[in-house]
């Protein structure tokens, strides 16, 4: 199987998708000419034109607008964010416009759009640059929300949003587009919805997702090297969430941390826990615990920003708690 | 234009009554616009609009009684009662809505001119939108895009002089919307917007731009809102004098009709009588239709969150 950087398996989806389907196009700031602010879409204008990929002006409310506008009419627009912190802006498109639009119509008219880009903290780019957008995102009704780990969970998971008929959120991370994997070639499409085993065990279940699951991997490293075996439940969907995968670790391993990028208020672990104590409440151990950012927008200086980030220290430290070994 | 007034005025009379819920905003004064403007398009033109839509949606062809059950919330409605009377949607007619964002739903006209010039087609998109709408960034967005790649669309902005409560030249540095047109070098007119034949001639003009050649306008139609914004609110008061609106009334856009009708020899005053009783009774059909529609089934409240 070809090894390829996250950036390259997307944009093996992208091309492998604008290939197969004239009505996918992409849209967003610097896809075209400068090949990509994180050259995601490196290649595409010159096999494409500029009626598929094109470029705009910093808008992001407005073009992410005008991408729905032809999803209703029916194409299927990828809405290329340059990063998720400059989505706020089109937050009243992706909601009130997208998510609501299927809905609010009566089920007369779909809205097969993707918005994708990099979304959580990268290194020291200050407290505007460096949001993880997950939990308001999963909020919504009517919107899909996948967040791929590695090159092949990220071209097919890519691949299945813009073949979905709804509006799915794609969340990538500049600190994943150079990372490397094997990643299957032509067809191969991850089903929205479903979580992945990244690592089996049967003495505790860390759940994470996106830039997480790599530290998590770490921390499962660190544990197995302290005789504990952790399974490592990466979500890989965050709305649909894959509630039974969730729950069978679960009830296996009887205990559980969850890891994410976001801050610990309303976020994507508090759904987690609901879950778990809904459904596996009397087989647990301990007190699920969760690893998330600190409560504070994130600082510039790199030790205060290393001290606020989850990291595969904290998530062994909250593994050893919930399996009462501190 | 007869159809929509007497339409309104049952609307207010349901709304009063608590047939109709939310809020529910009047098309009373402004029944030139969205007729003179629609009357200009073809059946596969796009049309999409704000929250004060009821008119043009029957403008559009959609039938009274479904468009008065669609405010009575019933499953007969286009948008099966789950819309209500800001979001009426009917793609039959391609009618997009409906929107109640202020502002929001002008970048999805723009994406709908996107969508036709991207499949090589000639329709057009039109958009209707209240002056207060031309103080958000959407629209500035929406124009810009719109020029910089000659989507086919019509912006035209209903000036109808009051966001609600507060009046346009006290919140906009520049009072004459036609003028925001030259930041994005875009055709603009000004249109008188109580008289549906100039409303029309003017549109037809801007379709024929969009149409032959994908070149936007920017419409400004100066038109009146005799209600309150909404039903919730006065119809005068703090923000407008009662005299004012007896004023405006004196520019009514059907009995200004009606007189060029009558002097032209195409109808007389019994005619016209004639024509509002059949209205009245087509109106009354619409109400009672809506009145003996079903509820929607409870289930459809978690049908239509996810396409399948």
């Amino acid at each position: 199987m070809p090894t390829l950087t996250y950036r390259d398996a997307l944009n093996q989806a992208l091309r492998e998708e604008m290939q197969r389907d004239t009505s996918v196009f992409i849209m967003g700031e610097e896809v075209g000419v400068y090949q990509g602010a994180y050259k995601v879409s490196r290649g595409l204008l010159e096999e494409f034109g500029p009626q598929r990929v094109v470029d705009t002006p910093i808008a992001e409310l407005g073009f992410a607008g005008i991408g729905v506008g032809a999803a209703m009419a029916g194409l299927r627009p990828v809405i290329e964010f340059m990063t998720w912190n400059f989505a706020l802006l089109a937050l009243d498109q992706i909601v009130n416009s997208a998510a609501k639009m299927l809905y609010m119509s009566g089920g007369q008219i779909p809205v097969p759009i993707v918005f994708r880009g990099p979304n959580g903290a990268a290194l020291q780019l200050g407290a505007q640059h460096s949001q993880a957008w997950e939990s308001w995102l999963s909020h919504i009704p009517g919107l899909k929300v996948v967040a791929p780990a590695t090159p092949a969970d990220a071209k097919g998971l890519l691949k299945a949003a813009i073949r979905d008929d709804n509006p799915v959120i794609v969340l990538e991370g500049e600190m994943l587009y150079n990372t490397k994997g094997e990643v299957p070639d032509g067809e191969y499409v991850t089903p929205i919805g479903a979580a992945d085993v990244k690592r089996a065990g049967g003495d505790v279940t860390l759940i994470c997702h996106s830039k997480t699951v790599a530290p998590t991997l770490k921390a499962a490293e660190q544990l197995a090297e302290q005789g504990v075996a952790a399974e490592v439940l990466d979500l890989r969907s965050l709305r649909p969430m894959d509630v039974e995968a969730i729950v069978g670790s679960v009830t296996k391993t009887n205990r559980c941390v969850v890891a994410e990028e976001g801050w610990p208020h309303c976020g994507i672990g508090a759904q987690v826990v609901d879950v778990v104590q809904r459904h596996a409440f009397d087989h647990l151990d301990a007190p699920v615990l969760r690893v998330t950012q600190a409560d504070v927008p994130m600082p510039y200086n790199k030790q205060l920003e290393r001290a606020a980030k989850p990291s595969p220290e904290k998530i062994v430290a909250a593994a050893r708690r919930v399996l009462y070994l501190e | 234009m007869l159809l929509i007034r007497r339409f309104e005025e049952k609307a207010a009379e349901a709304y009063a009554l608590g047939k109709i819920g939310g809020f529910c905003h009047l098309y009373i004064g402004q029944e030139a616009v969205g007729v003179g403007a629609i009357a200009a398009l073809r059946d596969d033109d796009y049309v999409i609009s704000s929250y004060r839509e009821h008119g043009q949606a029957l403008a559009r062809g959609i039938a009274p009684g479904a468009v008065m059950a669609e405010l009575y919330g019933r499953a007969t409605g286009p948008a099966r009662g789950k819309g209500g009377s800001m979001h009426i949607f009917d793609v039959s007619k391609r009618f997009m809505g409906g929107h109640a964002i202020v502002g929001g739903h002008i970048p999805l006209a723009a994406g709908l001119g996107f969508a036709i010039k991207y499949r090589g087609g000639d329709q057009v998109c039109l958009c209707f939108f209240g002056e207060a709408a031309v103080n958000i960034g959407a629209f500035h967005e929406a124009l810009n895009m719109a020029s910089v790649w000659k989507l086919p669309v019509v912006f035209l902005c209903e000036n109808n002089r009051y966001g609600m409560g507060t009046a346009f030249e006290r919140v906009a540095a520049v009072t004459d919307v036609v003028e925001h047109a030259c930041s994005y070098d875009m055709a603009a007119e000004l249109v008188n917007g109580m008289d549906v034949l100039e409303v029309s001639q003017a549109t037809e003009r801007a379709v024929q731009r969009a149409r032959h050649g994908g070149h936007p306008t920017l419409l400004e139609v100066r038109t009146y809102r005799y209600m309150g914004h909404s039903m919730s609110d006065p119809l005068h008061g703090v923000y407008r004098t009662k005299e004012e609106v007896e004023e405006q009334k004196k520019q009514d856009p059907i009995t200004r009709l009606g007189g060029q009708l009558r002097e032209a020899g195409v109808i007389d005053q019994a005619g016209l009588d004639a024509l509002d009783a059949e209205v009245h009774a087509e109106v009354e059909a619409a109400v009672r239709y809506a009145d003996e529609s079903p509820e929607p089934d409870p289930d459809d409240l978690t049908r239509h969150v996810l396409a399948d």
